[in-house]
């Protein structure tokens, strides 16, 4: 049988005794594009943490492809929410893409002609391969976001996992991020953290709300109701049923 | 500077002094432009201060137990690299201050070295000449221990250039990239190490992280990539310990103190130059 893409069982995980995730169940089918919402501080950024093996579950088992976190990295791009540069770092665009293909090739010593032609592919695909020699520092917030995520591109990855990626860009910018993640779907798994449910859902085929506990839902389903619900309090989100059929979830009436 | 040239022909020791300046040039280029990206000047700072314990134990060695063999630079390589591993291990594992680490082997491991220093019979005047530079005291002996080093600093970072940029960039995605990104931290702070020792024979303890930061600050002005820094500031580095060197030997100036404030100097005019042009262009 094939495995599901990503798997939780019963994780929990809390920080210096903090609870910040509780009983979460969790199954991602191949080419699935998920949406991960939910407040802040309610545990996305966790959550996908927990999935690359970044941070430990103190309960609950993780498996992707069917893998420990850690040996299913080489399949997995990853694009942090805020990656903390320095803005006078001497690299160009095509140096930060070349850091994707790290752990394909040699060992040690430099890059190669397959690294090279996998990072250029990876900025064509963002439209950016025009400025691979363009200085990083030079780049606008949106080119930026790109080159990320063609860095997260460049190995080739079955399953991308992105933290608000359009946390600091314009509306505009956003929605071509997301033309292009929608066409990069047709070949690999997305998951991505944001912050905006109304508008992602247009090409999103399940939402996963993160409030300390987790909730999913196909995208036909979503309603304000549900939006107002996750937003509104902590108390509310309890009731939520955690375990959940392709078809949707069971709302308890208690 | 006349009388420099007619004698740099005629004396072995400012012949040493030149290939020692040049030797431990080029590591300080390279090993500069990672702990310049890395930001960990001040690791490098509390390295070169502690070195001076491995100074003062092995001369007390070398007098007192009758090690005669044991250079005084060996205990300074000795005294790097527990420096460096303790910095290392502190702030990977023991979740301390950093800084507060960085202060405690930076003093302590001076306090070590003047104690070693004050308890050893004679004179030692030559290992206090070690706070501030004696490029034209550098031995042949010497000269092959900074040959081997400068080799071996200079291997690595060209080896693992690919991970140690990626670390010093975003640690965390080369972690998820599957680099051993603790590994090589530890290693970069060894390495870093080394090159300290390398540069407390050219200008002196107390002056290692200037020459080891002001070049690349200014090469990072004219390069927008890391292995064109290094470049740019092997050779800066390998100018400013020449001149340096030329410029003090007329007048009979300490050449290690001549080359920082020549390298000082340099950096204030680059940088007040790159000022004025961002003001007037906006």
């Amino acid at each position: 049988m094939e495995h599901p893409v990503i798997q939780l069982q019963d994780v929990a995980f809390s920080f210096n005794g903090l609870s910040v995730l509780e009983d979460v169940n969790l199954e991602v089918e191949e080419r699935d594009f998920v949406s991960v919402v939910g407040p802040n501080a309610g545990g996305k950024t966790t959550l996908l943490k927990l999935i690359l093996g970044l941070l430990r579950p103190s309960r609950g088992n993780i498996r992707v492809f069917g893998m420990p976190p850690v040996k299913a990295r080489p399949r997995i791009g990853y694009m942090a929410q805020h990656t903390s540069f320095d803005f006078l770092f001497p690299v160009n665009v095509l140096d930060v893409v070349l850091m994707g293909r790290l752990g394909h090739g040699a060992k040690w010593g430099f890059y190669n002609r397959r690294d090279r032609d996998a990072a250029v592919e990876a900025l064509c695909r963002v439209e950016m391969e025009p400025l691979q020699s363009r200085p990083f520092s030079q780049l606008s917030g949106g080119q930026r976001q790109r080159v990320f995520l063609a860095r997260a591109l460049a190995s080739e990855p079955d399953l991308l996992l992105l933290d608000e990626p359009t946390a600091n860009v314009d509306a505009a910018i956003e929605t071509e991020l997301f033309e292009i993640l929608n066409d990069l779907n047709r070949r690999m798994t997305i998951m991505v953290v944001t912050h905006d449910l109304g508008f992602v859902s247009a090409y999103v085929q399940t939402v996963v709300c993160v409030n300390r506990r987790l909730a999913v839902h196909p995208t036909s389903s979503i309603t304000g109701e549900m939006i107002h619900e996750l937003y509104g309090g902590n108390v509310q989100m309890v009731r939520h049923d955690h375990r959940c059929s392709k078809e949707g979830h069971v709302w308890r009436t208690s | 500077m006349a009388d420099f040239l007619t004698d740099l022909q005629q004396y072995a020791f400012l012949q040493y002094a030149v290939i020692t300046g040049i030797l431990a040039a080029v590591p300080c280029g390279v090993i500069g432009t990672y702990v310049v990206t890395r930001r960990i000047t001040y690791i490098a700072g509390a390295i070169a201060h502690s070195v001076l314990s491995g100074l003062g134990a092995a001369r007390f060695c070398q007098v007192v137990c009758g090690w005669s063999w044991l250079h005084p630079l060996y205990g300074a390589v000795a005294a790097s690299l527990v420096s460096a591993l303790i910095i290392g291990l502190v702030s990977l594992y023991a979740r301390q201050r950093e800084d507060t680490v960085i202060g405690a082997v930076w003093a302590v491991g001076m306090a070590m070295g003047i104690l070693f220093i004050f308890k050893t019979p004679g004179y030692n005047e030559d290992l206090m000449s070690y706070l501030f530079g004696n490029i034209l005291m550098v031995s042949s002996d010497e000269l092959l221990l900074i040959l081997g080093l400068g080799i071996l600093v200079l291997g690595f970072s060209l080896l693992f250039y690919n991970k140690l940029l990626a670390i010093c960039f975003d640690e965390e995605f080369a972690r998820i990239r599957g680099v051993r990104v603790d590994l090589f931290y530890i290693l970069l702070l060894c390495l870093t190490a080394l090159t300290v020792v390398l540069l407390v024979t050219v200008v002196g303890i107390v002056m290692v992280i200037a020459l080891l930061t002001l070049p690349v600050a200014v090469a990072t002005h004219f390069s927008k990539r890391l292995w064109v820094t290094m470049v740019i500031s092997a050779a800066l580095t390998t100018l400013f310990t020449i001149s340096g060197l030329a410029l003090s030997y007329g007048p009979d100036l300490p050449a290690g103190a001549t080359t920082i404030v020549l390298a000082g100097g340099v950096y204030l005019v680059v940088a007040g130059v790159d000022a004025c042009r961002v003001r007037r262009t906006g």
